[in-house]
C-alpha cells in the first residue's frame, strides 16, 4: 500500500513506532499531488519546502521519544479561506490573490502545535460562496470519482485532496453545507461542528453567525482526531464557547444501542435521486440493526431554510466584505480618480459574479425601507427553524437525513441559474441556521459509482454522539474503504 | 420586474461596486427571481417571534485593556497595494 493512502490514525501508529518517518510520508503525499493534481485541481498553493522542513522537525520530535503531539508528522491540507502565516491565503478570490497573512488563524496555530505538516492550501468557491467550487476565481476543482463532475463546495479542494489521497486530512469551513456537501460528493467523512465549538479567529469571514471550521477525513476515527486538535475556546473569537471538549476518540466504541434516531419526513421529498433515498434509508436500517431506534419526526419549517439563509447570509456577507477596499491589503484598481471610484473599480475587478450578486442582495435587504421586510423577517423565521430542531430533540438523540438530493452533478450543469445551485444545499442549510453540529459519512454509491453521504445532525455540542454513531455504522459497512479511480 | 435599473444603480453605489450595463441587467433578473423566492417567508406568521441573530447567544466577553500584540509595521505593510516609508499610500480622501 502506498504511504499516501494511509489513514491518519494508521500513519500515526507507524510514525510513533518508527516504522515510517514524517519525511517519507510527506514526500509520498507531495509526489501524489504532483501526479494527480493536474486532474483534480485540489491545490492553489503547495508548500513543498515548508512541508518538508516541518516534517523534518516532526521526525526530530518522534526520534526523541516521549510524549509526541497528536498530529505529529501528519500532512494536512487547509482551505484557502483559513489564514496561514507566511503562506498565501486567497479565499479563492482575485482580490486576495497575492495576500500573505502576517498571522495564523487559531485553527492553523492549533494544527502547528499538534505537530501537523501543512502541505498546502486548497481550492474553494470565492469567499466560500458556492456549492461546486466553480466560483473559485482560479479554476474549478474536479471530482476524483469522475472528473467531469463537481466535487461540491464550497470546500471542494478539501474534499478532493482527502478523497484523492493528496492529504491525510483537511480543514474546511461550512456556512450552509460547505463541508458536508463536498464530503458526500467525494465519499469522505466531514464534520461541521456546533457554532462556537471551533474558533473562527483568522478565518476569512463570509456570514459570521453561520461560519464554522471543521475537518475532512478518510474515516470517522480520523475525523475525531482532527476535531480534537481544533476544538475549544479561544479568547480571540468572542463567539467561541467556553465549554469542555470531550475525549472524542475514547467514546467512539460506545455503539448506538438505544440511541433514538429521528427521521424527518420533510427530508425525503419528491425529486430526490432514487439511489440517494435508497442508500440513506438502507443506512437507517443498518443503524436499527445495530440497536438504534428510528423514530419519525417533523421539522415543519424546513422548506423556508434556503430563503432564510439567502437573506441572512448575504446581509452578513455584504457587511463582512466591505473591508475589501484596496487600501491596506489586497488588489487595488490602477488609474482611478477619487476615492469612491477607486473603491468601486477595485471591487468590480477584484470580485467574481457570485460574490457581487450576494453583496448586492445583502446590501439591498439591509437598506433603508427593506430591513424589516427581509432581514428581520428572516431572523424571525430562523428562530422557528431552530425551535423545530430543539423540539425534535425532545424525541430523539440524533437526526439522520440525506446530505443532498443528488450525487455530484456535472461541471456547468447548474452555473446558468444561481437559484438552482443554491437548492443543492436544501438539506444542510437549516443546520447552520440552528447552529447545530452535522456530519456526513459515506453510505453507498449510485448507478454511476458516485458516492452518497448520510447526514447525522446532533444536539448542540453533541459531536461526540455523532462520531460515535458514525463510527458504529462505518465498522459494519465498506463504503469508506473504496478509493476513486485515479 | 421587482427592481428598477435605477434602484440597482443605487444599491451598487451603497455597495461600492461599479457595474457594467450587462451586469445591471443580469442583477435585475437575479433580484426578480430571489425576491420572488424569498416571498415564501410571508406565508409564516412571525408576530411575537423573537429574531435570532446568533444560534448560540453568548454575552460579550470583557477583557483587560492591555497590549498583547507586537507592532510589526513592516509585516503589516507588506500586503499594502501602495506604501511610502512606514505608511499606507491611499488616494486623496478630501476632494
Amino acid at each position: 500500500m502506498a504511504l499516501y493512502s494511509l489513514t491518519l490514525h494508521d500513519a500515526t501508529d507507524l510514525l510513533r513506532t518508527r516504522q515510517l518517518s514524517a519525511q517519507e510520508l510527506t514526500r509520498s503525499v507531495l509526489e501524489r499531488i504532483r501526479t494527480t493534481d493536474a486532474q483534480t485541481h485540489s491545490y492553489l498553493t503547495v508548500c513543498e519546502t515548508l512541508a518538508l522542513s516541518q516534517a523534518e522537525a516532526a521526525d526530530r520530535i518522534l526520534a526523541a521519544g516521549g510524549a509526541t503531539p497528536p498530529l505529529c508528522g501528519i500532512p494536512i491540507a487547509v482551505k484557502d479561506v483559513i489564514l496561514t502565516k507566511g503562506i498565501r491565503s486567497t479565499a479563492g478570490s482575485k482580490i486576495l490573490e497575492h495576500f500573505v497573512p502576517p498571522y495564523d488563524a487559531t485553527v492553523t496555530r492549533r494544527l502547528r502545535e499538534a505537530g501537523a505538516v501543512i502541505i498546502g492550501k486548497v481550492n474553494c468557491d470565492e469567499f466560500a460562496m458556492g456549492s461546486s467550487t466553480e466560483n473559485s476565481a482560479f479554476l474549478p476543482s474536479r471530482n476524483p470519482w469522475e472528473l467531469t463532475r463537481v466535487p461540491g463546495g464550497s470546500s471542494g479542494g478539501s474534499a478532493t485532496a482527502v478523497a484523492a489521497d493528496q492529504a491525510l486530512a483537511a480543514l474546511g469551513t461550512d456556512t450552509g453545507g460547505s463541508i458536508r456537501l463536498p464530503s458526500s460528493f467525494c465519499g469522505v467523512v466531514g464534520l461541521k461542528p456546533t457554532y462556537g465549538r471551533v474558533s473562527r479567529f483568522g478565518v476569512v469571514a463570509y456570514a459570521s453567525s453561520l461560519d464554522q471550521v471543521g475537518p475532512f477525513a478518510k474515516d470517522v476515527r480520523d475525523c475525531a482526531l482532527m476535531l480534537q486538535a481544533i476544538a475549544g475556546h479561544d479568547p480571540q473569537d468572542s463567539t467561541s464557547i467556553n465549554t469542555p471538549v470531550p475525549e472524542y476518540q475514547a467514546r467512539l466504541n460506545q455503539g448506538v444501542r438505544g440511541l433514538k434516531i429521528g427521521i424527518p419526513k420533510e427530508y425525503f421529498v419528491e425529486g430526490m435521486q432514487p439511489a440517494v433515498e435508497a442508500a440513506v434509508r438502507q443506512a437507517v436500517a443498518e443503524f436499527a440493526a445495530l440497536g438504534a431506534q428510528p423514530v419519525p419526526i417533523s421539522l415543519p419549517h424546513t422548506e423556508y431554510a434556503i430563503a432564510t439563509y439567502y437573506l441572512i447570509a448575504t446581509a452578513e456577507a455584504s457587511s463582512n466584505l466591505a473591508r475589501y477596499d484596496g487600501m491596506k491589503y489586497g488588489y487595488r484598481a490602477p488609474q482611478t480618480e477619487g476615492l469612491v471610484e477607486t473603491y468601486r473599480r477595485t471591487r468590480a475587478q477584484g470580485f467574481g459574479d457570485e460574490v457581487k450578486r450576494r453583496i448586492m442582495l445583502g446590501t439591498y435587504v439591509l437598506s433603508a425601507g427593506y430591513y424589516d421586510a427581509y432581514y428581520l423577517k428572516a431572523q424571525k423565521v430562523r428562530t422557528l427553524i431552530r425551535r423545530d430542531f430543539l423540539k425534535a430533540f425532545g424525541d430523539c438523540d440524533v437526526i439522520a437525513t440525506p446530505v443532498a438530493p443528488t450525487t455530484a452533478f456535472r461541471l456547468g450543469e447548474k452555473t446558468a441559474d444561481p437559484l438552482i445551485m443554491y437548492l443543492s444545499d436544501i438539506f444542510t442549510i437549516a443546520v447552520n441556521l440552528a447552529g447545530l453540529p452535522g456530519l456526513s459519512v459515506p453510505c453507498g454509491f449510485d448507478e454511476n459509482d458516485m458516492p452518497i453521504g448520510v447526514q447525522l445532525i446532533g444536539k448542540p455540542f453533541g459531536e461526540d454522539v455523532l462520531l460515535q454513531a458514525a463510527y458504529a455504522y462505518e465498522q459494519t459497512t465498506p463504503w469508506h474503504t473504496r478509493k476513486p479511480p485515479l | 420586474m421587482r427592481i428598477s435599473r435605477e434602484e440597482v444603480q443605487r444599491i451598487a453605489l451603497l455597495a461600492r461596486l461599479e457595474l457594467t450595463s450587462v451586469e445591471e441587467a443580469e442583477l435585475i433578473q437575479h433580484f426578480d427571481k430571489m425576491l420572488t423566492y424569498v416571498e415564501k417567508l410571508n406565508q409564516l406568521n412571525t408576530d411575537g417571534v423573537e429574531p435570532t441573530a446568533h444560534a448560540v447567544a453568548v454575552p460579550s466577553p470583557l477583557r483587560e485593556d492591555r497590549v498583547t500584540n507586537q507592532a510589526d509595521t513592516n509585516a503589516l505593510l507588506q500586503n499594502a497595494p501602495a506604501r511610502e516609508a512606514n505608511f499606507f499610500k491611499v488616494p486623496k480622501i478630501i476632494e
